[in-house]
């Protein structure tokens, strides 16, 4: 951490040095090697969207596949080439679809995408700091998270086809090229991509860290920052924590693949030859990657949460209920999310002693995120609510991480999750309480800060209408799933010709239904990708604060510029939900408004507020110093 | 049976076009009469409508669904432990739902309820230390008993086999399974390695070990009804996992780790034929950990026999030594004599079986009776 304060303090000498000079910076640093957290924010995004839809379309070949098994491919030669045979989709590409899909959207959109944009966005932007600690480590960052993207993109053209040993590529597998081809190049392809995204995400978080710590405006205490900014900040502590203990797993991994280490590897006969291999472990794999696994579940989910508390409070025109429980429950998901990675193992070999351990405390984490869905509904109750997009991918949010985290209680009880996991169960679990609820904050958080982030506004009415085939869409298609992992239908089957009663059979309609609606909400995002960058160009102008809200984002310039304000940082005086305040003749009070100046709101604890203004004002000097050191 | 996608994607489309017209007209509408309020658009009201809606379709599409699948779900379970795990699942689940119908419930009703109303204020209400609390505690409260009631039947479970146990070896592969069971004689596995592994011999039993000396193989899983069976699953080349859904059992199969799960199956394959009044069917032990491109077909038919016609298919089994003699030149000199015991009574009768099961190794075989 040493360090990296240190670097950034260097930067900060360095950006200003460019201030003094005063030239605009040529097209290059301004939009490609750019060190602006803006335009970082907006390179991660519109990398993430363009991952989105190709994550989105592997799904929906295999969901083909699933759905209607004896279709004809054939006219998906034109794309998919010799995957597909005789009109069907060849069995090994059906995995590697199912772990591109895996990859692309858990690491690339719900991870880069979702805390990539608006980590950087938010956080200078609503603490009120120039830039991150450290612009070029940021520009590094997303250049690594490209090159990452360009390796795994590029994977997925090679004749042995991607990495297909699920997007958690549990070695033996994973490990030996004889097992499947896709453990050949694309294997090392996955690997190779991961590495340098761990790289970015790790030079990301110490820059989220070290700004939210080191770079806040005057009297932005960290109990007035925006539950946003907590968020970002948990998941930073979260990424920098767990991220190394991935790239451990995949360096061993890659030691086992090309070095003849036997660190995963233990008495195998593969292929007509025993290997030498002796001693290793495929679970200590396993809790490697879960260590990381579990805490990612949160990785992406926090943002999202964070996200919707902002939106929610907005657009009810209510403050957030219990801002303080809020924080104290993403804080103690942050820690039990350490201590739970093992309830991904329960079946498999583990001793059952830790099983029991890690079901205890895998229901405890239940205890915050419930406590969580209730101050959301309650934030609800009595509020004047508008319906912005945001407010209602919030909102549908809210919902999906209710529907999707009630199965987790079922799924964390290690009795039961003995018949469940590995099933369509907990494929409808994740998708609902992580995925579906990080993309519906990735959605929230877009059409919120658009007007911020491009100066437009996206179309309300197509706004809407997204929303509604989307959230309609996506409870189509994961709620049935749930039916038909009770059923004990295994994830990652080609088909489901194996199982006992001709079970293919009796689902052959929902599976039909599910592919059905996954079109179709896939489909439906096609309107968000052209009110997005149609909006970009013809938008309808954005006012410097279109949702009335309190953040000090909104201070700034409808078109910000470098450094984000043009004249001093405002100060901040009070927390971000003085929302409908009694008193206040407006229905919001920006985080910018001193208590003296609204003597007709103030409660009697912030009067005794009004004697620290002259303190906080005081602290302007320090804070530019900290620029112009 | 295509009505259900029909029914439920019309369901679906005609959500979203009332959704449309409707927030359309209402902005029609509104625009004319009042637009003092730039924030708010004609739609807000028919957005709140929507989750009304919402609620009200998702309710019935997901109670109708549920009972439309549910006599597909897997039947009641066919081991002991299973109807405690099935018991427990759905009880949980009642637990879970009534919790996912009151939240989403309150949660549309509020959508709809405050939605904005001109000259409406919204409460500010920040915080009540008393309904967190409340709300703290009842999911704390439930989850404690959800996981103590979990835990015991966990550690039931996972607690040792029991000593009268019937030891079955399941050895995953790419793609398929081999059982060995311990035998007639001494109802013991012997000891297997993976460098022993070979065209015929394709567990890798050592028969320096006497105890392998009466081991038999099949490649369908037999068990007895109503008596413990400790499975002991290995992995040759990448994990696997062992699934019987019917009797709820699954757990992993490593290379080189072993693992184990004992349970008792209570319900006969003849059972669950009349319950199920099918007369061909037959449980299954599937494969649940991805294991390559075959990993969807990995499955062997699974009988439970009731227990005297499992000790009568048992006692007809021949012991792998003795349907490959050509493995008596593998065990060791001094348990020779041992071994002599499982060589094929009949030479011919032998040479017949050993082919058929190797047809590789026939010379050696010939080596072999010529000493």
């Amino acid at each position: 951490m040493a360090t990296a304060t240190l670097h950034a303090n260097d930067t900060h000498a360095h950006g200003h040095d460019h201030e003094h000079e005063h030239h605009e910076p040529g097209f290059i640093r301004k939009y490609i090697f750019s060190e602006d957290h803006k335009t970082i924010a907006k390179q991660y995004l519109i990398t993430g969207i363009i991952w989105a839809f190709f994550g989105g379309a592997l799904s929906i070949i295999f969901r083909l596949q699933l759905g209607f098994p004896n279709m004809n491919l054939d006219w998906l030669k034109p794309v998919l080439g010799e995957w597909i045979v005789e009109g069907k989709l060849e069995k090994e590409f059906y995995l590697a679809l199912v772990t591109m899909h895996g990859t692309i959207m858990v690491f690339f959109v719900l991870t880069a995408g979702l805390s990539g944009t608006f980590s950087n966005f938010l956080i200078p932007l609503q603490i009120g700091a120039r830039d991150m600690a450290s612009g070029f480590l940021n520009m590094l960052s997303y250049w690594f998270f490209f090159l990452s993207s360009v390796i795994m993109f590029a994977s997925l053209f090679i004749e042995t086809g991607p990495a297909s040993g699920g997007w958690v590529i549990y070695p033996p597998l994973s490990a030996l090229p004889q097992a499947m081809p896709g453990s050949g190049l694309g294997m090392t392809m996955w690997l190779t991509s991961m590495t340098f995204f761990i790289v970015s995400q790790l030079l990301g978080g110490v820059n989220y860290i070290t700004t939210v710590i080191n770079l806040r405006t005057r009297g932005m205490s960290f109990t007035k920052m925006p539950l946003t900014i907590w968020a970002f900040f948990f998941t930073a502590v979260l990424g920098l924590l767990s991220f190394p203990v991935l790239l451990s797993a995949a360096l061993l991994l890659i030691f086992d693949r090309s070095f003849g280490t036997s660190f995963y590897l233990s008495e195998i006969y593969i292929g007509g030859e025993a290997l030498p291999n002796v001693g290793g472990s495929a679970i200590l794999y396993q809790h490697l990657f879960w260590f990381l696994g579990h805490p990612e579940v949160y990785i992406v989910l926090l943002p999202a949460l964070g996200i919707t508390s902002e939106v929610i409070a907005t657009n009810a025109r209510k403050p957030i209920f219990g801002y303080r429980a809020m924080i104290g429950s993403m804080m103690g998901i942050t820690v039990l999310a350490f201590i739970v990675w093992a309830h991904h193992m329960f079946v498999t070999g583990m001793n059952p002693f830790l099983g029991s351990v890690f079901m205890f405390l895998t229901l405890i984490i239940a205890v915050p995120s419930a406590v969580k869905a209730f101050n959301y509904i309650t934030t609800l109750w009595k509020g004047n609510i508008i319906f912005t997009p945001g407010m209602l991918f919030s909102i549908g949010l809210v919902s999906l991480f209710i529907s999707g985290g009630v199965t987790g209680i079922i799924l964390g009880n290690s009795a039961l999750d003995i018949n469940l996991h590995d099933t369509y169960f907990v494929v409808a679990h994740f998708h609902l309480v992580m995925g579906a609820a990080s993309f519906f904050g990735l959605l929230a958080g877009v059409y919120h800060w658009f007007p911020k982030l491009f100066g437009r506004m996206m179309n309300n009415t197509l706004g809407y209408v997204h929303f509604w085939l989307t959230f309609a869409g996506v409870y189509c298609v994961f709620f049935p799933m749930h039916y038909i992992g009770i059923a004990g239908f295994p994830r990652r089957y080609y088909s489901f010709t194996a199982l006992a009663n001709n079970a293919q059979d009796t689902f052959a309609d929902l599976n039909a239904f599910i592919s059905i609606a996954a079109i179709l909400t896939f489909a439906a995002q096609a309107i968000f990708a052209f009110n997005f960058f149609y909006s970009i160009f013809k938008g309808k102008k954005a006012t410097q604060n279109p949702w009335n809200s309190n953040t000090l984002e909104w201070t700034t310039p409808i078109n910000v510029g470098h450094g984000n304000w043009e004249g001093e940082i405002p100060a901040v005086y009070r927390w971000p939900y003085d929302y409908s305040k009694p008193g206040s003749a407006s229905d919001f009070i920006p985080q910018n408004v001193p208590f003296s100046a609204t003597p007709e709101s103030n409660f009697p604890e912030e009067n005794e507020e009004i004697a620290k203004e002259k303190e906080i004002e005081g602290l302007l000097a320090v804070q530019n110093d900290v620029y112009n050191h | 049976m295509t009505y259900l996608i029909g029914l439920l994607s019309v369901v679906f489309l005609g959500l979203a076009i009332m959704i449309v017209s409707k927030s359309i007209a209402l902005s029609k509408g509104i625009q004319g009469a009042d637009d003092s309020d730039a924030r708010v658009d004609g739609a807000n009201n028919g957005n709140a409508f929507g989750f009304l809606v919402f609620l009200v379709l998702g309710s019935i599409a997901a109670a109708w669904s549920f009972l439309h699948s549910q006599p597909d779900f897997l039947p009641v379970a066919g081991s002991e432990h299973g109807l405690k795990t099935d018991q427990m699942f759905w009880i949980s689940m009642g637990v879970v739902t009534a919790a996912f119908f009151l939240t989403n419930t309150l949660l549309f009703v509020f959508a709809f309820l405050y939605r904005y109303k001109k000259n409406n204020v919204a409460t500010f209400y920040p915080v009540n230390h008393k309904l967190e609390i409340i709300w703290t505690i009842i999911p704390a409260i439930v989850m404690a008993v959800l996981v103590f009631t979990g835990w015991r039947i966990w550690r039931d479970i996972t607690k040792q086999a029991p000593d009268n146990a019937v030891v079955i070896e399941v050895t995953g592969h790419q793609f398929g399974w081999y059982v060995r069971y311990a035998g007639n004689d001494d109802n013991k596995l012997g000891n297997q390695n993976y460098k022993l592994i070979d065209d015929t011999n394709q567990i890798g039993i050592d028969f320096t070990d006497e105890s392998s000396f009466d081991d038999f193989t099949a490649n369908e899983l037999h068990l007895p009804k109503g008596v413990p069976v400790l499975l002991k699953i290995k992995a040759q080349d990448v994990l696997h996992s062992v699934y019987l859904p019917y009797q709820r059992v699954k757990m992993d199969a490593v290379p080189g780790m072993p693992t184990k799960f004992w349970f008792v199956a209570n319900k006969s394959t003849d059972e669950m034929r009349a319950e199920l009044g099918k007369s061909d069917f037959n449980y299954k032990l599937n494969c649940t950990e991805i294991c390559g491109r075959g990993h969807f077909g990995m499955a062997i038919t699974v009988f439970v026999d009731e227990p005297e016609d499992y000790k009568a298919w048992v006692a007809q089994q021949k012991p792998f030594l003795t349907q490959n003699p050509d493995y008596l030149a593998k065990v060791p000199e001094k348990l020779k004599g041992k071994a002599q015991k499982y060589a094929p009574a009949e030479a011919p009768a032998a040479e017949s079986d050993s082919t058929q099961a190797a047809a590789g190794a026939a010379p050696a075989t010939a080596s072999l009776r010529r000493r």
